[in-house]
């Protein structure tokens, strides 16, 4: 993934400590999105991949951040949000990825169906160290 | 806490979603909704999402949970109103609702459940 020329034009902060603050995010994440001028299904798309990664975020990573990046590549916009946890880590990753596979109580579709959801997926993980994700959509021109 | 209120309307119980639900919030309506439809004897649960411009895995589940115990608990659920964008969004997460009636607004969804009654 090349992010040669892309310029962060502005960053929000949301800390991720109870089911309320999701909430909170899903609803800066949608008003940015708006302001970008992404469509109703980017913005829906984007903001439902938001929830996916914080509710994972609160439950298996014990609650982080989030930041929400705006980003310019010339002419091109688009949206960075980037999750950071200290908790126990994905000690397998491309299992975690798959659909249906969970540790917790969940459907096991959060990563996968984020990742499905955005343009741009990264993952990082270490495990007793934690967790960072990050998703990019870039608005459609 | 905040409470999502239901409507009862004959042998139906209605619920229309008009905010942001946080988690714990769809989990207390999945438990008021279940204790309703035995208390009122209800053969029939509609909820109405039209409010909600986002459902994602842990919503979805909640709704198809709900009707899972509404069937085991006799009555039938629809879902009515939902966004197309929450349509598309939901299918690309990977969650179909599978078992879910759904109608496409409340006046479609009462009939529905009026039809399957008889």
């Amino acid at each position: 993934m090349n992010s040669f020329g892309v310029v962060v034009a502005s960053t929000v902060e949301v800390g991720l400590r109870s089911d309320q603050e999701i909430v909170k995010l899903r609803q800066i994440v949608r008003d940015e999105a708006i302001a970008q001028g992404f469509s109703l299904v980017d913005q829906t798309k984007f903001v439902t991949a938001a929830s996916e990664l914080a509710r994972n975020t609160l439950l298996y990573g014990g609650g982080g951040d989030a930041t929400l990046n705006v980003l310019l590549n010339g002419t091109r916009k688009g949206l960075r949000l980037t999750f950071v946890d200290k908790g126990q880590g994905i000690p397998d990753i491309e299992r975690a990825l798959q659909d249906g596979f969970t540790s917790g109580s969940g459907l096991g579709l959060g990563l996968g169906g984020a990742r499905r959801l955005c343009d741009e997926f990264e993952i990082q993980s270490e495990p007793g160290k934690g967790t960072t994700v990050s998703i990019t959509k870039w608005k459609l021109r | 806490m905040d409470r999502i209120p239901i409507l009862r309307m004959g042998d139906c119980l209605i619920v229309a979603i008009q905010v942001d639900m946080h988690d714990r919030l769809a989990i207390a309506l999945q438990d008021d909704l279940t204790a309703r439809i035995v208390k009122d004897k209800a053969k029939g649960v509609l909820i109405d999402i039209s409010a909600l411009d986002i459902v994602d895995s842990f919503i979805g589940r909640m709704i198809s949970n709900t009707a899972a115990m509404a069937t085991v608990l006799d009555a039938q659920t629809v879902v009515v109103g939902m966004q197309p964008s929450v349509a598309i969004t939901l299918v690309e997460l990977g969650l179909t609702l599978t078992g879910v009636r759904t109608a496409l607004d409340v006046e479609r969804g009462m009939a529905l459940l009026k039809q399957r009654q008889r």
